[in-house]
Parts: C-alpha cells; structure tokens; sequence
C-alpha cells in the first residue's frame, strides 16, 4: 500500500502511509471473508452455469457453454430453461408480485407514517404496533396467514370476513393466478410497517419552519403534502424503494411455505432456481438459473439507481 | 385549530374521520397476530367454531407444553441460537475493525471498499446458493451449524459494516487523537477507547443482524437436514402423532419464536429506528 499525494512535509507523509497500512490490516478479515462468502461462491454458480454437472457428483461434469440457457436437442426438444414456459411464469409472477407489493407498500406505509407523525392521543400505542409485523420472522408471518388462509379453519379461508379461500384451488396450474395476490396481501402487511419506518424518519427530519411558513402562506395540507413532504422526502423514499424492490425480487420464504415448494418454482424466481438445483438436483441448470436472477436483479439495481440518481452515502 | 370555533360540526367530523383511521390501522396491524396468539391458546377441538365462540373458548396452555416437549423444535431453538449469535459475533467484531478504517482512515481505495461491501448487500441470496452449496459439502459442513454461520456471514457482514461506519464517523475525532498522542496503537484505540462509546450502536446492530440470521430460510433448508433452525421447523412443522396439520401447535411455535424478538425489538424501539435508517436510507 503506498499512498502517493502532492509533496508534504515528511512526517504527514510518513502517518499517512502508517495509517494507510493499518486501514489495510483493519479491513482484511471483512474482505477475506467477503472473498470467500460471496465472491468465491458466485464464481463458483457462473463456473458451473455452463457445465452439465449433477448436484450428487459435481466433478463428473461436461461442458456444454450456454446449454443450460438455451439448447434445443436434434429432436427438437427445448432444453434450455430460457425455452421454459414456466421459467416466465415464475418471472411474471415475481415482477407483478414486485410491482404490486413494493406499490401498496409504499402507499399504506405513507399513510401509517403520516397518520403517526400527527399529534393525537394513542400515538405512541400506534408507534409500537407498528413494529409487530416488522419484528415477526417472515416463516411465522407465513404460516400465520396460511393459517387464515385455511379453507377449514381459517378466518379468512372461511369466509368468515368475505374472504375466499384463495388456497384452495384444486388446480395447480389455475390457482398460481389468484395464489400471487394472496402472497402480495401477507408480504404487504409484512413489510409496510417497514416502510413506513423509514417514511416516518424521513418526516420527522424535515423542517417544521417551511410548514410553518406554508401555513401562514395558506396553503392547504394537501398541497403541502405534494409541493413540500413529498420532494424534500423523495431522496429516503426511493432508496426505501430500492431496497424493498429488491427483497421483494428475490422472494421465496412466503411462497416456499404457504405454497409449499413446487407452486413456489412457479411464483417466483428463486424458487424456480432452488427446484431445478436442489429438487431436481441439476447442479448446471441450478446456477444458470440463479446466475439469470442475479442478473436481472443486477440490472434492475442499475436502472434503478442511474434513473433516479440515488445517492448512497 | 381555527375550525374548531368557526365550524365545530366539520371538526369533530374530520377528528372521527382520523381516529376511524387510526382504529383501522391498528387493527390491521395487529389483528392477524392477535388471531394466531388466540389460537394457540385453544384446543385442537376448538378450531372448527365460529370465530365469536372461538374468542369465547376455553383458554390452555397445553399446545404450549406440547411445542416444547417437541424434540425437534428443542433442536431448532438450540441451532438457531448458537448460528445466529455465532454469525453475529463474527460479524460485529470484523465489522467494528472496518467501520473504523472506513470511518476514520483517510486511503486509497476506499470508495472502491464501500461499493463492494454494497454489492454484496444487493446480492440475491440464490446467487450463491450453489457455489456455497458445493463448497459447504467440500468442507463436510453440510448439516453442521459452521456451514450456517458461514453462510450468513453474507449478509449479516455488510449490514454491520455499513451501519457502524456511519456511527464511527459521527464521534468526535477528539478521542481517537487522544489516544494516538499518548502512543495507543489502532487496535488499543478501537479496543480501550472507541468500543465503549460505540456499545449502543453495536447492541443496535447487533440486534438487527440477530433478527435477520433467526429469521433466515432459504440457506438453513438448503444446507442442513437434522440440524434445522426454527423457521425450517416451523415451516414444516409436524405435531408428535400425525394430526393433519395441528395449527394449535404451529401458532404456538410461532409466537414462542416471535414473542422474543417483539420484546427486544420494542425495549430498543429508538435504536431500532435508528439503525434502520442508517443501514437502509444511506445505504
């Protein structure tokens, strides 16, 4: 590590250099074990995207390039999982679970924020209910609905609150359809508390002197919710939206229990990749799949972030 | 404030207009879990009656005295607690070392540390499912809870990182100064002087990362078999005689695992908050 600046005393240089060194020496445990959690293994999935190779004997592989993204055999039959109908459904019914949720989320969470953020008496029981859905592990939340969910005890499934029974359909293939609204409806009330949070901490650090201002000016709340709250809360509200696009993207807990793993390689792209790695034990087609949902979560973090100029840090 | 005397009819409509709100944002919040905490007070026999005489119902532990005489869900506390406390300890200790290089070291490269440890922070878990999957086995960890603390270190990591970094840089360098001068080397620095005043903000961090390592489940189905933590056992809960599905037991698990993390999560409310934003609106 030598750190070259414009010419200064010595003895600066000399700390600077030190201190260089001892960043160095600080930082190499966390990046040694990023290397080998993150770095190495992703090495590891796109190696092994171009091979055919089983999960039981990952050394007996073959090379078969992109084969495992697109390979139509001399019969004509398709091979690749790009050539998988299902393979789009899963991601359809990601982006629409994505696009729905994240939507909704940010809606009620705006409202909760806003409603919390006002002065009235039982605020501070809302503050702390606000925290239940966002503390309980999602594998709970899961079951908890699949619970009102049930056809034969649950509140919902009942129709007991005028719900229907949205998992009971006898057709695996039809239910998928009206499955993904009932998993919108459990991730929405999972993870709006989340949002709101940080909509919440983002009003409470805008200025009390503009609404003030606004206020003796005449503007109506509601324009002041637009011309004011609105743009001064756009910067915490879109990497809120980042970051919840992405969780949502890479979707599997809600849909691995309520649906049970086969309906979830339909429902999302992570399960669709964890089937054909773990369940069907293909270890190539696995990480190809998987190496396509990091790309399409890649890209989507890139647009993201060129569009809206999100600015970390 | 004005329309209270000017329009007193219009007031009190727009004040029971909010609390209706606030009623029906409360309870959206909070009734499935209200639901799930009723259920696993009721016998299995109960379940069938009508949701008024199901409040009404005779209250029981006994779903509570079964979930815990369940051997695997014994199991799955057990491993839950020693991976989630293992990948946490791991990653506050090399976190709290990089939050401080990051926070207070001015060097080359730096830029390029924080947007690396960021890329990981956006990383699809699956992407890494079968490299880890593969290496896991190499190493004979698969079932073992090191291959699970490993695992998490991969999200746990920079979470810790980002967090405590925005922390170390709001102390005062005063401190630190202090002790260079009076010949403290780095690690005495980060040891003797900057852990105590950062002890909120680790207990913080390391309260979120706790949650999110308990709550972890794509990794803990995929990488052990026997030694499963809570929610694999949750999700695939199974009574000890083969009932259907006994619901009764499976809320009781569920609010056994949750009540915890509800308690914590509401003594540090504040922190929480806190580190929440530091962690996810700057980054």
């Amino acid at each position: 590590m030598t750190v070259n600046t414009a010419p200064k005393p010595a003895k600066t240089r000399g700390i600077e250099t030190a201190r260089a060194r001892q960043a160095f020496w600080l930082l190499l445990p966390t990046l040694i074990a990023i290397a080998l959690v993150a770095g190495y293994p992703l090495y590891r999935t796109i190696y092994f995207s171009m091979f055919e190779a089983n999960l039981t004997a990952p050394d007996q592989k073959t090379f078969i390039g992109l084969g495992n993204f697109w390979f139509t055999t001399e019969d004509g039959i398709a091979l690749g999982f790009l050539q998988d109908p299902q393979w789009w459904g899963a991601v359809k019914n990601t982006l629409l679970f994505t696009v729905i949720s994240v939507f909704l989320e940010t809606v009620f969470g705006m409202i909760i924020a806003l409603v919390v953020n006002s002065a009235f008496k039982g605020r501070g029981f809302l503050r702390t209910a606000m925290l239940v859905p966002w503390a309980i592990p999602t594998v709970v939340s899961a079951q908890m609905w699949a619970y009102l969910y049930n056809d034969s005890f649950g509140l919902v499934g009942r129709g007991v609150l005028g719900g229907v029974a949205l998992l009971a359909s006898s057709n695996e293939f039809l239910g998928v359809e009206q499955r993904i609204w009932a998993m919108i409806a459990v991730d929405v009330w999972k993870t709006t508390s989340f949002m709101a949070l940080l909509i919440l901490a983002g009003l409470q650090s805008l200025p009390s002197d503009m609404y003030e201002a606004a206020d003796m000016d005449g503007a109506s709340k509601w324009t002041q919710f637009w011309r004011l709250t609105l743009p001064l809360l756009r910067p915490a509200l879109l990497v809120a939206l980042v970051f919840r696009s992405l969780d949502a993207l890479r979707v599997f807990d809600i849909m691995s229990v309520m649906l049970g793993n086969v309906s979830a390689a339909r429902t999302s792209m992570t399960g669709y990749a964890r089937q054909a790695l773990i369940d069907n034990q293909l270890l190539g087609m696995g990480s190809a799949v998987s190496v396509a949902v990091f790309v399409i979560i890649m890209v989507i973090v890139v647009i993201y972030v060129t569009a809206f100029r999100v600015k970390f840090d | 404030m004005n329309l209270k005397s000017k329009n007193p009819t219009l007031y009190y409509l727009q004040r029971a207009a909010f609390y209706l709100l606030v009623i029906v944002i409360g309870v959206y919040l909070l009734a499935p879990f209200f639901w799930a905490v009723l259920t696993s007070l009721r016998s299995p026999g109960d379940l069938f009656l009508t949701p008024t005489q199901f409040i009404a119902a005779k209250t029981t532990l006994s779903n509570y005295t079964e979930v815990f005489a369940n051997p695997n869900f014994q199991r799955g506390l057990l491993q839950s607690l020693i991976v989630a406390v293992g990948s946490v300890a791991i990653s506050l200790l090399l976190g709290a070392f990089s939050a401080y290089a990051l926070g207070r070291f001015r060097f080359k490269g730096k830029a390029i540390v924080m947007y690396v440890i960021l890329a990981v922070s956006v990383f699809p878990q699956i992407a890494v499912l079968s490299g880890l999957y593969t290496l896991i086995n190499n190493f004979g960890l698969y079932n073992n809870p090191l291959g699970l603390i490993m695992s998490y270190l991969i999200f746990t990591i920079p979470f810790t990182v980002w967090v405590l970094t925005s922390f170390v840089r709001d102390i005062p360098g005063e401190l630190e100064e202090a002790a260079l001068v009076d010949g403290a080397s780095p690690l005495q620095t980060l040891f003797l002087v900057l852990f105590p005043v950062m002890m909120p903000a680790l207990v913080t961090t390391g309260l979120l990362a706790f949650i999110n390592a308990w709550n972890e489940y794509l990794f803990a189905l995929t990488f052990t078999s026997t030694n499963r933590t809570v929610p694999v056992v949750i999700a695939n809960y199974s009574g000890a005689t083969q009932f259907d599905q006994p619901w009764g037991q499976i809320m009781a698990a569920s609010i056994v695992v949750t009540v915890p993390l509800i308690i914590l999560v509401l003594v540090f409310q504040r922190n929480i908050v806190s580190g929440l934003t530091a962690g996810a609106v700057k980054g």
